[in-house]
């Protein structure tokens, strides 16, 4: 763990001085925990390490030191990936923000075709959050590593002032190995490859939004969150030659799709009967004046498969627990002109552009 | 502007001297003023525009049009 | 039941539009002036599906497009001013005043918040007395009764940090407008349907009957549209000037009287100008005496606004529907919903933002 000392020593101020005598038991995170002193190590004893285990990690460096494990099916490539973690609130049914920051970073590690096997999680806490809430959250990602079969092994904490930091942010970073022979990325769509979704649309946006309480609606719709990489390597078993693979989080289904549309110049065209969402989020998004295409997903991924292997691909997603409402929502197609577009084939018959999300979702009346 | 969606009356109640309701649309569960309909009761649907509730769904018109279309289609003939 | 999946099942639509190609016998211009119609419209792609010979124009019927730079600037100054709570429906936080937008004032520290009712706007005024609580009021008809019944809520709990910004219009002066035109092309209207279940649709026998012009009050599921548009043409191809109600389940001829008294009992009527049209005489609403302590207008010093439209945006054609989005040489380019130029591209309902979001490039 990082043991630099927080606070500028070149002014004195009395306001951060961390407390000399040791006091073993805190209900709030405060100032003092940031300073890298005897209670730093007495949060990182009583609070990380009592839910983070690698071995690495007791050792107490500033580092790890690995050995990564053969990869049996050669050494291949490192995926790495890192993303930083904000939400409001920080728990919210089906999940919160601990178990969010390591389902994120897997899955991305995971969306190479890569075995993700390393995380490092660096917390800023904002002063005077309760211990409790922290030991949830650190319990939740400890809980969510050995789902996803990854072992954290480093890690960083600082306390921010009070007001400066919304209660708690997290970073997480992932590695993986990418087994010789795989070539996923957004690059390599092609014209015909089927395009499923893991799953319903917009679960996770929905439950976040119901949660904050601000928009005067209630659902029992929970957050989808969840690691990805064992589907996906019941997926990869059953469909080897799979292209692309992407989770559609921040800007949903249309914004990703676009993305890869963009990356792999091709045109995509979706059926709008195909799409997969609950009915709950339908009702939620008809009311608010959202499109389920735009809401975000943590725990579903769109997978481009060659026609031919895309019926094993989808039997290979349902039969897991995470990928039981799987469908093929449409396909690739050769790109008409110079800019690459979304369609979709509306539930009447007529088309229409599905564009990327643009600027923030706001609620309407019109 | 328009954006008014059908939703089932579950509850009513007085808040700050507000006449209030639970509305559900499929499973979720909204907070809509009846001011502008008080007339409506439990069990009523409603069409929601901006939380309030701007007028009550007439279920047998809704049949109505329904049977007489699915008249029309099975004669298969035109009454223009 | 709400009906909503009978009123989208495409075999129904299907078979309506099959209907629509069958009665059409030649050209007519049909217009909805409806920023939710617009979107709906676009969204199920039927302008493909309808005969060529059925050219639909979208009129200015997005309350957010047509509500006045003027005003608009006047909302963010005021939100701009300490111990200001500035609330919003959430159409508007995206609409570019002439220097900045809400969103903008809300990066730079001022409070800005998005609400789904005004009843949460009246909530924030309970929990902050020590703050003015400024809200929003624009709309049509069918959001009329809502605001409105803010002000009366707010007179009679004694909330006088509570004041509203209103910018009201109403369809009927706006079709009469359209319809007086020397140059005007439509030659039937889809009447809105919420704000019909509102105010009734009365007020539209008399239009139909002057400017020989049939109407139908029209839904918003892809059945309605189609039925919608459906009877129009009929009411064309038959000659007569009817106003056809083909939304019984949401709609009454006397409208919701609960609702109307309560805009009556808030509102009177004033000249209104819209965005990219102009004043359109008796086209909108103000606070009357009764009520004008709770006018922020009236309420907040914002000193001289300076307004300034883009010389290169044609809205007003476009909400008069004498030209289309793709006519306009900064449609795509230079204008686009991220900045947008002028009325119709402001609002995801506004036509050329709707053009840009379902069509860019297909014709």
């Amino acid at each position: 763990m990082d043991r630099h000392i927080q606070n500028d020593q070149s002014q004195v101020s009395f306001e951060n001085a961390s407390c000399p005598l040791p006091l073993h038991h805190h209900d709030h995170i405060v100032i003092g925990h940031g300073s890298g002193g005897r209670m730093t190590n007495e949060l990182i004893k009583q609070v990380f390490l009592a839910h983070f285990k690698d071995p690495q990690l007791l050792l107490g460096n500033d580092f790890a030191s690995l050995l990564p494990p053969e990869c049996k099916q050669g050494m291949g490539r490192l995926s790495v990936s890192t993303d930083a973690h904000i939400v409001k609130p920080l728990f919210f049914p089906g999940g919160n923000i601990g178990k969010l920051s390591v389902s994120g970073t897997v899955n991305d590690v995971a969306m190479a075709g890569a075995i993700p096997l390393y995380l490092t999680a660096s917390f800023i806490i904002e002063e005077g959050l309760s211990m409790q809430m922290l030991e949830k959250v650190v319990a939740s990602m400890a809980e969510t590593a050995t789902q996803a079969d990854i072992t954290i092994i480093a890690g960083d904490t600082k306390v921010a002032e009070k007001g400066s930091v919304d209660q708690l942010f997290i970073s997480t970073t992932g590695i993986g190995w990418i087994p010789e022979g795989r070539m996923i990325n957004g690059q390599s769509a092609q014209d015909g490859d089927s395009i499923i979704l893991s799953g319903t649309m917009g679960d996770h946006g929905i439950a976040v939004l119901a949660e904050r309480g601000e928009l005067g609606f209630s659902t029992t719709i929970e957050s989808d969150v969840a690691p990805l990489n064992n589907m996906i390597e019941t997926l990869l078993l059953a469909a080897p030659h799979t292209h692309v693979l992407r989770d559609p989080t921040r800007g949903g289904v249309a914004t990703t799709l676009n993305e890869i549309a963009q990356q792999s110049r091709v045109n995509i065209l979706l059926q709008e009967s195909a799409l997969p969402v609950k009915k709950q989020v339908q009702a939620a998004c008809e009311m608010l004046g959202f499109d389920p295409l735009y809401i975000a997903n943590e725990g579903k991924l769109l997978a481009f498969v060659p026609e031919a292997e895309s019926v094993a691909a989808l039997e290979a997603i349902r039969s897991h627990p995470l990928g039981n409402d799987a469908a093929i929502i449409g396909k690739v197609v050769p790109l008409e002109g110079e800019i690459p577009r979304v369609l979709m084939k509306t539930l009447i018959g007529g088309t229409r552009i599905i564009d990327t999300l643009s600027g923030e979702l706001l609620p309407r009346i019109c | 502007m328009c954006l008014g969606v059908p939703g089932k009356i579950i509850k009513i109640y007085d808040e700050n001297s507000i006449r209030m309701s639970d509305v559900d649309f499929n499973g979720v569960t909204m907070r809509v003023c009846l001011e502008t309909t008080p007339q409506a009761k439990v069990g009523d649907y409603v069409i929601v525009h901006a939380g309030f509730a701007i007028n009550l769904l007439e279920e047998n018109e809704a049949l109505e049009t329904l049977a007489m279309l699915d008249e029309i289609n099975k004669l298969g003939e035109e009454q223009e | 039941m709400t009906f909503s999946e009978s009123y989208r099942d495409p075999e129904l639509v299907t078979k309506t539009i099959q209907r629509i190609h069958k009665v059409t016998t030649q050209s007519w211009v049909i217009m909805e002036i409806c920023g939710g119609q617009t979107h709906a419209l676009m969204q199920h792609g039927f302008d493909e599906l309808l005969p060529h010979a059925i050219e639909l124009v979208h009129g200015p019927g997005c309350p957010v497009c047509v509500t006045p730079l003027e005003l608009i600037d006047k909302g963010i100054a005021i939100a701009q001013q300490p111990d200001v709570i500035f609330t919003s429906y959430g159409d508007m936080l995206r609409v570019p005043g002439s220097e900045k937008d809400l969103f903008s004032v809300r990066a730079a520290g001022g409070k800005v918040k998005v609400v789904y009712s005004p009843i949460e706007a009246l909530q924030i005024a309970r929990n902050n007395p020590d703050k003015q609580v400024v809200f929003f009021a624009i709309g049509f008809e069918t959001t009329a009764p809502a605001n409105a019944l803010s002000v009366i809520k707010a007179k009679e709990l004694n909330l006088h940090n509570y004041s509203m910004l209103v910018s009201q219009v109403r369809v009927p002066p706006a079709i009469r407008a359209i319809l007086s035109d020397p140059n005007n092309r439509v030659q039937g209207f889809l009447a809105a349907g919420h704000v019909c279940s509102v105010m009734g649709y009365h007020e539209y026998i008399p239009l139909a009957q002057k400017f020989h012009v049939p109407m139908a009050v029209t839904g918003f599921e892809p059945l309605d549209l189609a039925l919608g548009i459906l009877e129009t043409v009929r009411a064309l191809e038959k000659g007569t000037s009817e106003v056809v109600n083909a939304y019984p389940r949401g709609v009454i001829q006397d409208g919701n009287r609960s609702a109307q008294d309560i805009i009556t009992q808030v509102y009177e009527s004033c000249d209104q100008k819209w965005r990219g049209i102009g004043t359109i005489p008796d086209s909108g609403w103000k606070l009357n005496t009764g009520y004008a302590d709770f006018d922020a207008e009236n309420r907040f010093d914002v000193g001289k606004i300076h307004t300034r439209e883009s010389e290169i945006c044609i809205s007003g054609l476009i909400l008069q529907g004498r030209k289309k989005p793709f006519e306009c040489p900064a449609f795509g380019t230079l204008c686009t919903p991220e900045n947008p130029l002028g009325a119709t591209m402001v609002s995801s309902e506004g036509t050329c933002a709707a053009y840009y979001r379902y069509h860019r490039g297909k014709k």
